[in-house]
């Protein structure tokens, strides 16, 4: 079973990554981009075979290391 | 006085913290990430700077979850002290020993120069042989420095004299110019500047050695 796993800084903390993508999108000209916001993905291989399992599993790896919940949020996929 | 500095997997300013304690007059002792225990009677823990683990997932999150470190959150917990320099900062806030998290620096950049700091408390073994306000110099080199925390956290900060040492000229877009702060029971200093190396006069300097003196001095006397 796979898991996927989005972690992306909280909405209230800036994101200098983010800024210079869009400025550099926009000298490029590309225009109308008004946000970007810069995240990581994280894909893990379980051997569990219970979605509800590996979810609540996939979940305590984001609290405990996956994320730094202080200043990011995370959100998790069983595929 | 006994001092120990955990050496992880990337540490760089491991001998150097080292150093500084010994001329201090500590005994020091080197601990390597993989031990689950700290020497016996051990006053002090350094963590010290470098890009432990690479720096992967995010600079100290995997150094934070090391065997080392569960002991010294218990260490911190029953009161010891611990200094946490650079990446010794970031471990420290990944162990929820500290409040808050370094960001990337607001610049994007590496910076790696002298800054002037300003003492904002003397309230501290390691900040008693400053004078609160006055001005040191001592280097900064990280490419995460920029201190972070929600608002209700930096007041309280602010309010129970936790913040160390404030840049007179913020040089990665730390949250009201922090550059280092305090546990509550004034026992724990995180620090993204290098006071070990301002600690002699071939370094061009020795405005970190009064770090040093202040908190060896004070454990030596306890």
């Amino acid at each position: 079973m796979k898991a996927r796993v989005h972690v992306m800084l909280k909405s209230g903390v800036l994101d200098p990554q983010g800024e210079a993508v869009r400025h550099a999108l926009g000298s490029m000209g590309f225009d109308g981009v008004e946000g970007v916001r810069q995240g990581k993905v994280i894909e893990l291989d379980l051997a569990e075979t219970d979605v509800a399992k590996a979810k609540s599993t996939v979940t305590a790896m984001c609290e405990k290391l996956l994320a730094n919940t202080v200043i990011e949020s995370y959100s998790v996929e069983i595929a | 006085m006994h001092a120990a500095v955990i050496v992880f997997p990337g540490s760089n300013c491991d001998r150097d913290l080292a150093v500084a304690f010994e001329r201090a007059g500590a005994q020091v002792s080197m601990v390597w990430h993989k031990d689950t225990d700290l020497p016996q009677g051990v006053d002090i823990v350094g963590v010290p700077g470098g890009f432990s683990y690479g720096d992967y997932l995010r600079c100290g999150a995997i150094a934070a979850n090391s065997p080392i470190c569960r002991s010294v959150i218990t260490h911190a917990d029953k009161g010891g002290y611990v200094l946490g320099v650079c990446n010794g900062f970031q471990i420290l806030t990944e162990t929820g020993i500290l409040p808050g998290a370094l960001l990337r620096n607001a610049g994007l950049k590496y910076v790696c120069k002298p800054v002037e700091l300003c003492v904002a408390t003397a309230d501290s073994a390691f900040t008693s042989g400053y004078a609160k306000g006055s001005n040191l110099t001592v280097p900064i080199a990280h490419h995460d420095g920029n201190y972070y925390a929600d608002d209700a956290t930096l007041d309280r900060l602010m309010a129970e004299d936790r913040v160390a040492f404030t840049y007179c000229d913020n040089p990665n877009g730390s949250a009201r110019d922090i550059a280092g702060i305090l546990s509550e029971n004034r026992r724990v200093l995180g620090m993204m500047p290098h006071p070990e190396r301002m600690a002699e006069p071939l370094h061009g300097g020795t405005d970190g050695a009064a770090l040093f003196a202040g908190v060896v001095g004070q454990l030596a006397d306890a």
